[in-house]
This record gives structure tokens, C-alpha cells and sequence, in this order.
């Protein structure tokens, strides 16, 4: 998981990897944005981060920090992946967007009970 | 690394539906690697952002190549609380200088745990003032090193100048129980101010 490269050496392959952006194409993702591979769509055409992208989450859903962390790539560099993939119709997040707001009682005692019952 | 995680428990369950997020935040070596990864029921994942050192994200990859950069590391780890929601916590450094990542880490927080360690803790005034600057509200958990004296409670909220309506609370971030009971009193806190906030 932790690479042993150099910030520089990972920088370059991250220039690649998303061929020189720095920019998702949209700015909706969360660290805990949920995602979802659509199992429908090839593969062919996809470079290989992407792909590798794909084959992680097909199985299941994972938060957009997890797929950032199973993949050793910067948190910036996967969103710029997951929105090329999001255009293509490869991922879908899972709707509601979970931008739980802060003041949301209702959540906040839900969490509240999770957690009591893991005592 | 391997890509592929080997155990089917990496996947949410097909029927979580929300994820919300809550900071594990304080000092150099204050125990928040250990704190997520004694409560994850996945083995705690670690990425990092890469920052300018004048603080920035770095967003032009192309011309960074000369310029000094810096990795922020972001371990995290996660708690599935029922069938529809998870809970991912994020142990993150409290450096003032990295704004940019600040504005990520918080957007969509519901709160934030500061752990402390009573043998520093005028290392936790630049957390704490960070969060503040963010509007992010927290609680304080005494992070118990050896060798660190018995301070009363209340003198270590007078040190560290809480409100008076912030908790303090004291955990062993290697115990599981003590630090679900912190995460109990923090999200408490979090709850009776939505309480608070409908009333005013
Ligand atoms: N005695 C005791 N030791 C602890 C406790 N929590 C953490 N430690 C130890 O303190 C050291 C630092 O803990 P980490 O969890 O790595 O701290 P951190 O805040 O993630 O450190 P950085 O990421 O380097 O800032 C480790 O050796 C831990 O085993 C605790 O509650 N009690
Ligand atoms: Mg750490």
C-alpha cells in the first residue's frame, strides 16, 4: 500500500495517468462519495489505471477515499479517474449524494445508536 | 501493492445507502493512526494529497515537477453503523498551512475529534484554531501516554481553554471500547447542538 517511490516519481505517473489534468470534470466528489461500477460497459479503450479502476470496484461499492487508497494514487489524481469514468457511464454514484449536512438530527442519532450498539 | 483485495468484507454491503465522515485530528504522533485503526472493520487504508509547499493542492501537475512538494498522508478507516449507513472516520495531520486539503477534509464533516496528549498540550492549540477557522464543531479526548501525570479534567479544559459546552473526555485510542466511548461523546455533543441550533 505505501509505495516506496519518490512524491516526484509518483507525480510524473500521475501526470500520465490522467493525462496531464489535475481537474475532475465535475466537483461533486466527496472522500466518502459512494461508487458503483455499472457492469454493462467494456473496458476496451480505457488505459490501464482506469481499468485497474474498474476491476477494483466492480465487485462491489467503495467510497471514493477507498478506491484512492486500494489503488495508491493521491485523493486528486483518482477523482480525475472516477469523473472520466463517470462521463463514459463506467460509474455511478449512489444517489442521494451523501453530503450529509452537519445539522441533520435524523443522521446524527442514527450514528449515535450505530455506535452505542457496538459497545 | 495488490490490487485486488482478497476478503469480500473490502465492499460495502449492497444495502448502504449514506456515508458520513468524521475527523480524527491532532498533533504530531498523538495517536490517530492507531485510534481509526482500532475501531476500522477494514484494515485501515492510507492516501495521500500532494501540496505545494506554500500549502496549495498541487493543480497543475504538469509544472510541478520543479517545484518542492509535500505528501499529506490521510489514513482512514471505516464502521458500518446498519443496513443503510457507514461511518468513515479520517485521521488527518493538524498543520494551519495546508488549507486547501482543509477545505476537502471538512466539506460534508459531521465533526471532528481532537486527541490530545497531556505531557503537549499547547501542541493542540493549532488543530483546534484550524477547526475553528472551518466551523467544524469537536471534542477533546486525553489520548493517556505512560508516564503522563494525572491532570484533573478540569485543569486541562482551563489549559487548553475549551468552551464550556465542549467535551473532554479521556481514551486509550488502543482500546476498542474507550474509543467508541469517545466517538459516543463527540457525535452526543454534535446531536444536543442541532438541539440547540433549532431552538435559537
Ligand atoms: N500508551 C499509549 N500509547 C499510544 C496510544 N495511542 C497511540 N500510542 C502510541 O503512540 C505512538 C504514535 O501513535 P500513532 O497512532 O502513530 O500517532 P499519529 O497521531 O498517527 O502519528 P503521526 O501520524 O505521525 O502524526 C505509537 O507508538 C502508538 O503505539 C495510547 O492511547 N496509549
Ligand atoms: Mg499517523
Amino acid at each position: 500500500m505505501t509505495s516506496r517511490r519518490r512524491p516526484a516519481d509518483r507525480l510524473v505517473r500521475s501526470y500520465v495517468v490522467t493525462d496531464g489534468r489535475a481537474h475532475p470534470t465535475r466537483n461533486t466528489l466527496d472522500l466518502v462519495t459512494l461508487l458503483i461500477a455499472t457492469d454493462d460497459l467494456p473496458l476496451t479503450g480505457l488505459n490501464p489505471e482506469k481499468r485497474r479502476l474498474m476491476e477494483l470496484c466492480r465487485p462491489g461499492a467503495l467510497s471514493v477515499a477507498e478506491v484512492a487508497g486500494h489503488l495508491s494514487l493521491p485523493v486528486g489524481v483518482a477523482k480525475v479517474l472516477i469523473a472520466d469514468l463517470m462521463d463514459s457511464g463506467h460509474i455511478v454514484t449512489r444517489a442521494p449524494i451523501p453530503a450529509a449536512r452537519p445539522t441533520d438530527a435524523r443522521i446524527l442519532q442514527e450514528v449515535l445508536d450505530g455506535l452505542r450498539a457496538r459497545l | 501493492m495488490d490490487s485486488a483485495p482478497a476478503s469480500d468484507d473490502v465492499y460495502l454491503r449492497p444495502s448502504v445507502q449514506t456515508a458520513v465522515k468524521l475527523l480524527i485530528v491532532g498533533h504530531f504522533a498523538v495517536g490517530k493512526t492507531t485510534f481509526v485503526g482500532t475501531l476500522s472493520e477494514i484494515r485501515p487504508l492510507r492516501t495521500e494529497e500532494v501540496m505545494t509547499e506554500a500549502g496549495a493542492l498541487v493543480d497543475d501537475l504538469a509544472g510541478m515537477r520543479d517545484k518542492t512538494t509535500t505528501t499529506v498522508a490521510l489514513d482512514f478507516g471505516r464502521l458500518t453503523l446498519n443496513d443503510r449507513l457507514v461511518l468513515y472516520l479520517f485521521g488527518t495531520p493538524g498543520q494551519q498551512r495546508f488549507t486547501r486539503l482543509w477545505q476537502d477534509m471538512t466539506q460534508g464533516a459531521l465533526g471532528a475529534l481532537v486527541l490530545a496528549d497531556t505531557r503537549r498540550l499547547s501542541q493542540s492549540f493549532e488543530v483546534m484554531g484550524v477547526l475553528e477557522e472551518h466551523g467544524l464543531p469537536y471534542a477533546v479526548a486525553l489520548n493517556q501516554f505512560p508516564g503522563a501525570a494525572g491532570h484533573q479534567l478540569d485543569e486541562v479544559r482551563e489549559a487548553l481553554d475549551l468552551l464550556p459546552e465542549t467535551p473532554l473526555v479521556r481514551c486509550d485510542a488502543r482500546d476498542r471500547v474507550s474509543s467508541t466511548r469517545a466517538l459516543i461523546s463527540l457525535v452526543e455533543y454534535l446531536l444536543n447542538r442541532t438541539g440547540h441550533l433549532e431552538h435559537a
